[in-house]
Formats: C-alpha cells, sequence, structure tokens
C-alpha cells in the first residue's frame, strides 16, 4: 500500500486539520490530542466538502432537556446538511454502518524512517514541493490503495 | 331519514370499532345540572352562551351527513339505533368537541369541563357499555387538565383525553407535561382533534377567510403537533403515551416523515432526546382515524399512500358520525384493502390501541 | 481553490435560488440620508420575538465564507467560483433575504425595498450577466408595493418577485391583490420563499426548537396555496404564475386531493369559483426543488411525482449558501429519466422566466 508524506506533525497542530489532494483524492487530516486521523474529503451524502465543516462535539441526552456534551473535537459536521461523523472513525451518527465516510492508516513517522523505506513511499505533496524530508523531523504519513 | 343502510362488512357480520362519533353538548343549560349554583348563576347572569367554538358552523354541508341530524340533536337512543345496532359495532369512541380553550377564566373554563364529563357519564357511558369517551379538559391550564382527568379518568368508560389540534402553543411543549402524566396514569389515550379555539391564528400565516380553507388546512396544524410531540421529547418523556390523530386525514404523513427525517440527519442536535428518526416515533406512538381519507384519485395511489405509510397498525376506522366524509355507507371503507388490513383497520388496530376488552 | 473545478454536468443548469447577503454599507448608497439615519437609529423592527438560533452561523455552509471577510453571499466573485463556474450555471434567480417586507415602519419598508432592488441590479447583474434578480417588496401594503413593482418591472435585471411564506395574512387575502394586478401587468411570477416572521409560526403557536422551524416550513405553503385558490385570485388574476421555492414538494399531491374533497363539500361557500383547486394548482403553481424529497425507498419518489403530475413545473435549485445546499450534480435522483432531469434542471425554469428579456 503506497504511503504518502502529507505533512510535518508539528503543521497540524491539535484540534487543527489540513487538506491535501493525493492520488486524486481530497483527503482531511485531523489532529486530535496529538492523534492524527485521515478521512476522504467527500460527504457520502451529496458529496460536499466533509473536511471544511465544522469540527464539533458528541450531544448525547437521556431525556428532554438535559444535555451530555462530550469528545469536544472529535466529531466533523459536513458543511452541507449538517450531518455528524465522527473524525476517529468515519461513522455517521444517524446510520454509521451504512452512510460512512473513508477512513484512511496515518500515522507519525520520522524523517529517518522515512530515508531508510525510501523505495516503498510514494512522494507525498509536502516532498513533492519544496521541504525535503530531513532526519531531524517527524512526519505524517498516509497509506493509500 | 332516508338511505343510511347498514355496510357490508356490517351485514356479513364482521364487528368493527368506530373510532370517531361525535357526541355534542346540545346547549349550556344542558351542563346546568353538573355545575355549581355559583357557575350556573354566573353564566346566567352573563348571558354565556358556551364555549361552542363554530369550528363545526352548524349549517356547512361538511358539518352533517345529508341523511343524518345535526349533531347536536343525537343522543344516545339515535347513535344506538343507527350505528351501535345498525352497523353492528363492538364499541363506538365519543368524542366530544366541547372547546372549554376558548374560555379564557380558567375556573370557569375547568368548571364547564368537569361538567361535560359528568354528562357524558350520565348520558353516554353509564347506559350504554358499546361506548366509550374522551375527557375534555382545560388544556390550556394544564394543572387543571391534570386535576380534572384525576377526577375522572378511572371511570372505565373514559379512554382518552381531547385536545383540539388548535392550540396557543403546541403540544409537544413541556408545560403539558402534567396532562401526560395524568393519561399515562389512568391508562388514557390523547384524541387529537381537528379543530379548535384557542384565540391564535388557525396557520403560520394569519387567518384564512373562509372555512373551506380553514378546514383543507387543518392539516398542517396537525402536521404541526406531529412535529412538536415527536421533537419535544413527549415520547421520550411518556414512552407509554398513545396519541390518535383524530379527522386528521393521514395521506400527508409519508412526505412529512420524509421531510423530518431528513432535517434530523442534519438537525438532530438540536433535539438529542430523539435518538431515532422522527417517523419511528410517529409509526410507535401515532395512530390516525379512518376517515376523513383524503383520498387521491384512484384506488392504485390510495394503496400507495397506506403503502408508505410502512406499517399497518396506523390507522383506525371512524364515520367521523355525523360530519359529511362519504355518501353512502359501504363508502366509509376503501373496498380496495387487503383483508388482512381489512380487519386491522375494522377491528385489531383500535382495540390494542384503546386496550378494549374483547366484547362476548 | 477547491470547489472552483468545473463538474460537468451533462445538461445545462439554472439555479433558481441563490442567496446574496449585503455587504457592510453596501446598501447607503442607494438609501437617502433620511433612511440611513432611521437605520443607524432604530435598526430593523419587525415582530421580532421568534428567535429559533440556526444549526450554523448566518444558517450558512460552513465552506460558503470567503476569503474576503464578507459573509457569505456577500462576496460576488466568490460565489461566481464556488458556484456559478463550478458547476457551470447557465441563469441563477437572485432571491435576498433582507427582512424587507416584514419592516412594521411601512414607509421605511418601502424605501429599504428600493434599495434592495437597485443594489441587486447595480452591483450583481449588472456585472455578472448570468443572474437576474428578484424585486423584494414592502409587500404587506398593496399601495407601496405596486409602486415598487411599476417603478423596477420594466429593467431586465428582474425576472421574478419575491414573497415569504410567512406573511401577516394568507396571500390569497384581497389586500395583496395589487401585487397581483402589476406582476401580470410585467408577467412576472411571484416567487414565495421559505421565511417570513408575522406571528406564532404554526398554526398551532410557538414551538420551541429550531428543527420544527425549519422542518415546519411546507406548513406556511399549505396556507399559501389554499389561499391563493380559494379567494379567487387565479379567476382574477388568469396568467399569474407561483413559484414556491424552498419548500420541498413532496406536501402537494395530500395537499391536492384534501383540497378537492373539501371543496367537493363546502364548495356553496365559494360558489364564484369557476374551476376544481387542483385544476389551478396544476396550471399555476411552479416548485424548487431544494430541499430535495429523500423518501426511504425509490418507488415512493416516483409515486410522488405520479400523483403530483407537474413534471413541467419542477425547477432545480441550489439554496447556496445555505447549509441546506443542493448540489446540481448529486441531489437529482440517479434513476429520473434524461428527459425529467432536463426539464428539472433548466428546461422548465427557462420556460418560466424572462431570462433573456433584455437581450
Amino acid at each position: 500500500m503506497p504511503k504518502y508524506v502529507v505533512a510535518t506533525s508539528d503543521e497540524i497542530p491539535p484540534g487543527e486539520s489540513k487538506i491535501i489532494e493525493i492520488g486524486g483524492r481530497s483527503i482531511g487530516i485531523f489532529n486530535i490530542d496529538g492523534e492524527f486521523f485521515a478521512i476522504r474529503n467527500s460527504c457520502p451524502h451529496q458529496g460536499g466538502p466533509l473536511c471544511k465543516g465544522i469540527v464539533t462535539g458528541f450531544l448525547e441526552s437521556p431525556t428532554p432537556g438535559t444535555y451530555h456534551y462530550t469528545r469536544k473535537g472529535e466529531i466533523l459536521r459536513c458543511p452541507w446538511h449538517n450531518w455528524e461523523f465522527d473524525i476517529k472513525t468515519g461513522q455517521s451518527w444517524w446510520n454509521p454502518t451504512q452512510r460512512r465516510v473513508r477512513k484512511y492508516e496515518v500515522h507519525v513517522e520520522t524523517g529517518e524512517d522515512i530515508e531508510a523505506s525510501s523505495s516503498e513511499r510514494e512522494k507525498g505533496p509536502y516532498v513533492a514541493d519544496t521541504f525535503p524530508v530531513t532526519v531531524e523531523q517527524k512526519y505524517v504519513v498516509i497509506e493509500i490503495d | 331519514m332516508g338511505n343510511w343502510e347498514s355496510p357490508h362488512f356490517a351485514q356479513a357480520g364482521v364487528k368493527a370499532i368506530d373510532c370517531d362519533i361525535h357526541n355534542e353538548v346540545p346547549t349550556l343549560q344542558a351542563l346546568y345540572p353538573y355545575m355549581s349554583d355559583f357557575w350556573c348563576d354566573y353564566c346566567q347572569n352573563s348571558g354565556f352562551r358556551g364555549a361552542d367554538a363554530n369550528d363545526y358552523p352548524r349549517g356547512a354541508p361538511l358539518t352533517a351527513h345529508p341523511d343524518a341530524p345535526s349533531p347536536w340533536d343525537i343522543d344516545l337512543e339515535h347513535v344506538r339505533q343507527r350505528l351501535l345496532d345498525g352497523w353492528n359495532l363492538e364499541y363506538g369512541i365519543l368524542n366530544c368537541a366541547y372547546r372549554v380553550q376558548s374560555v379564557h377564566n380558567p375556573d370557569l373554563a375547568a368548571a364547564i369541563a368537569h361538567a361535560v364529563n359528568d354528562w357524558q357519564i350520565e348520558h353516554w357511558l353509564d347506559p350504554e357499555p358499546r361506548l366509550r369517551a374522551s375527557l375534555v379538559i382545560p388544556s390550556q391550564i394544564p394543572e387543571l387538565a391534570a386535576t380534572e382527568i384525576e377526577r375522572v379518568g378511572d371511570h372505565p368508560g373514559f379512554v382518552q383525553v381531547i385536545l383540539p389540534v388548535r392550540s396557543r402553543t403546541p403540544y409537544g411543549n413541556r408545560l403539558y407535561h402534567p396532562i401526560y402524566e395524568a393519561a399515562v396514569r389512568h391508562n388514557l389515550a390523547i384524541g387529537i382533534q381537528y379543530g379548535g379555539a384557542p384565540g391564535t391564528q388557525p396557520s403560520p400565516t394569519g387567518w384564512p377567510s373562509t372555512f373551506l380553507e380553514e378546514y383543507a388546512g387543518m392539516t398542517q396544524v396537525f402536521q404541526a403537533q406531529v412535529i412538536s410531540l415527536v421533537a419535544e421529547g413527549v415520547f421520550n418523556q411518556f414512552p407509554e403515551l398513545r396519541v390518535v390523530l383524530i379527522e386528521s386525514g393521514f395521506t400527508w404523513l409519508p412526505a412529512m416523515m420524509w421531510r423530518i427525517d431528513k432535517e434530523w440527519r442534519g438537525l438532530r442536535n438540536n433535539t438529542p432526546w430523539v435518538k431515532r428518526p422522527p417517523s419511528a416515533y410517529m409509526r410507535e406512538h401515532i395512530r390516525f382515524t379512518l376517515q376523513p381519507i383524503d383520498a387521491p384519485p384512484t384506488s392504485e395511489q390510495l394503496l400507495q399512500m397506506i403503502g408508505q405509510l410502512e406499517s399497518d397498525e396506523m390507522l383506525m376506522f371512524s364515520t367521523d358520525y355525523p360530519h359529511y366524509q362519504f355518501n353512502t355507507p359501504d363508502e366509509a371503507l376503501p373496498s380496495e384493502l387487503p383483508a388482512s388490513l381489512t380487519r386491522k383497520i375494522l377491528h385489531e388496530n383500535a382495540s390494542t390501541f384503546y386496550q378494549l376488552p374483547q366484547a362476548r | 481553490m477547491e470547489n472552483t473545478t468545473t463538474k460537468r454536468l451533462k445538461y445545462p443548469v439554472i439555479d433558481c435560488d441563490i442567496h446574496n447577503a449585503v455587504p457592510p454599507g453596501g446598501l447607503s448608497p442607494y438609501l437617502s440620508q433620511r433612511w440611513q439615519d432611521h437605520h443607524k437609529t432604530f435598526g430593523l423592527r419587525g415582530q421580532i420575538g421568534g428567535y429559533y438560533p440556526r444549526a450554523l452561523l448566518n444558517a450558512a455552509r460552513h465552506d460558503a465564507w470567503p476569503p474576503s471577510g464578507l459573509s457569505p453571499g456577500a462576496d460576488l466573485g466568490f460565489m461566481q467560483a464556488q458556484l456559478l463556474d463550478a458547476w457551470d450555471i447557465e441563469y441563477g434567480v437572485l432571491n435576498p433575504l433582507i427582512p424587507v417586507g416584514e419592516q412594521l415602519n411601512l414607509a421605511y419598508s418601502a424605501a429599504l425595498a428600493s434599495a434592495v432592488n437597485d443594489w441587486q441590479a447595480n452591483d450583481w447583474v449588472e456585472p455578472e450577466p448570468r443572474l437576474r434578480a428578484s424585486i423584494v417588496l414592502p409587500y404587506e401594503n398593496g399601495d407601496l408595493a405596486a409602486a415598487e413593482i411599476h417603478r423596477c418591472g420594466p429593467n431586465p435585471a428582474f425576472v421574478q418577485i419575491l414573497l415569504l411564506a410567512r406573511t401577516r395574512e394568507p396571500l390569497g387575502n384581497r389586500k395583496y391583490w395589487k401585487i397581483y394586478e402589476a406582476a401580470v401587468e410585467y408577467d412576472l411570477p411571484i416567487g414565495i420563499h421559505f421565511g417570513g416572521n408575522q406571528g406564532p409560526i404554526t398554526g398551532a403557536g410557538w414551538p420551541s426548537y429550531y428543527i420544527e422551524d425549519h422542518g415546519g416550513m411546507p406548513q406556511a405553503f399549505h396556507t399559501q396555496v389554499i389561499s391563493y385558490v380559494c379567494e379567487g385570485v387565479f379567476d382574477s388574476f388568469p396568467t399569474l404564475k407561483v413559484v414556491l421555492i424552498e419548500g420541498g414538494f413532496a406536501w402537494l399531491p395530500p395537499l391536492i386531493w384534501r383540497l378537492d374533497a373539501t371543496w367537493e363539500k363546502l364548495r356553496s361557500e365559494i360558489p364564484d369559483l369557476k374551476r376544481k383547486p387542483s385544476e389551478y394548482i396544476r396550471d399555476h403553481f411552479w416548485l424548487s426543488t431544494q430541499p430535495m424529497e429523500e423518501p426511504p425507498k425509490r418507488e415512493y419518489f416516483e409515486q410522488m411525482l405520479e400523483q403530483m403530475d407537474m413534471n413541467d413545473k419542477l425547477m432545480f435549485a441550489t439554496d447556496y449558501p445555505h447549509w441546506d445546499f443542493d448540489a446540481p450534480d448529486r441531489a437529482l435522483p440517479s434513476y429520473l429519466s434524461a428527459e425529467l432531469r432536463q426539464k428539472i434542471l433548466s428546461e422548465n425554469a427557462r420556460n418560466l422566466y424572462a431570462f433573456e428579456k433584455g437581450t
């Protein structure tokens, strides 16, 4: 499975995201408390740019008038029609099994590791642009089939 | 009185339950025996003529079938002869449309409701075991309404509480919770009935000019109430609550379900207690009396609409007697329905909904 | 910029509902000093008391905020890129949702209407030939509204008159007839758009939540359709055309049956009505598709279209830049026939609106 280097790890601080174009696909990379997640930037509903939606929390209610608001920063709402998606799983709230957005494996690698395994790695836009991978840095790497 | 044969199903010996028969209070004076001296004097001295809202204008063709008397002239003997015996009904559900909600004095409204219910017990329920009735309550003051439900809710003849579909505040609002608590406690259904006189406009856009417009447009008020009940969490708070829409039509329901389910996918955050699609709550908790059907022009389309409900439990047979909703008795029940559905509509759905004992 | 790649569709697209917004100070060139001062001193005053905070700021798509810092819909260049170019839209109809007709001060309502209309003609239609505008009105007063129609009607920038769904009285009421008299004079359709705020937003009073406000809007459209038919508007104005915008459409067939059935019983109350209600409805009403109906089964959608029998009257709309935006390439069900798709996406609108009037 090809890997793409898509950002330096400090380029997307916790609570932030970055949209990248790779392999003809638009993908959003999200940093939630230091952990990275990647999902397709296209809503399964009408194809809206999902990753440009607002990031919010998860709201539950045991009974009318009570609001339990948790997991702030982990729920994404599509800018078109407001469907909620779990950034960590790609599942929609209202129909988690059938309405989900494609999720990609993403992790952080050191420049050293990347250099060492460069044969199995496609060049990502970060690399392709201006900055070469250096051994001192850490990078966000995404796997796409 | 003309052409009022019994319909085919009755001739074939099939027992039905009629979920909408009107028993109207003939005059305010008829209630005096059930009111205190003070309230009788108060009404008499003020010249108050009663809480008739003219939401069924007396001469309007819809108000009485050409072969039926005026609703205000119908008594127990007539209902027995016409429907209970004539149509071989197992049960008939009475829906009194006396609009105590139009009276702003809360104590008078409560006193009148009290009188209407005692009048129903004496004139309708006690003498006729095949009849069931609906409590009239001052729903505009939910605490007083709950008091009235507590007072007579255990009478075995009452099976539901009437809320006129027009209201000052939609019925999902939490201010009505005392009514639902009391209804659940006494195992009563909620019947949301065509009409009402809350003094506020009957549409989101002012007052229509004619009765025709108001009657035709009442479906949108029913829609507002259904949306309110689901969105504001009444069925979450009261999972046992049963609601029937009376004289509402039902062909509007599928489109409304699609719209609200779509809204919910994006806006469920707004009412997070609504955990399932709104249509799921509607199918579980809400029923419809059959008349008026507001049927499409073809049988095929009527079957399509019934299919789109995605439930065979929502419709319950009704005549809406004496209102003019069909010409001949055989038109009271569409003939194109499959037999199993006919059985459910005529009998099973209402028997289950109202938890009626099997008659011997 | 993303989203600016043209998504070429097989068929041309006409968007019947685009919302242009006023940038700060945008109306000043078109308002007299007297009304500018009034606005600064008293602001907008309608029947306030119906707040339902919306799901999103400005009810807008979160991706529709222009880099310029203006509000969604206020930046023509951004709208061109994100909407008109992105989907190669042939024509777009502007429906500005500025609370003009709701102003309690009728003189201000009229001044504001003129300002908004002049701003649309100069700042939107003039620089962008794909756009046409709707005339906003002080619609609660027939004389003032008619005067504004006479002022703007001859200008080819305008292809429609814009009213809102929640008016103070049902729109068939005679107080609005001067609007229709002027509309037919210029052959301008009446567009009735989602919105308005003139008292309790349901016939059962004020509900509590935004989902009831937003999802309950078809109720206002019900009332308007019934009112137009029963008050005899189409007998008095046989060429009048009414477009229901952002109301959806699946609710219409059951309403048609209900209205016909009620009329059969109660026609003696309006004996002058010449035809069955359903006939007026199918002849005089058009509907925009957004928010697109999404029934759980395909067959329901097909049944509904057949029951409605108004394939020549459905017109596509995006509702840009609002959050319930419908995408031209994705909103319509994939199983619609090519012929119907073409009608909905552009043909029906091209037949209704006089886009080429000035050219």
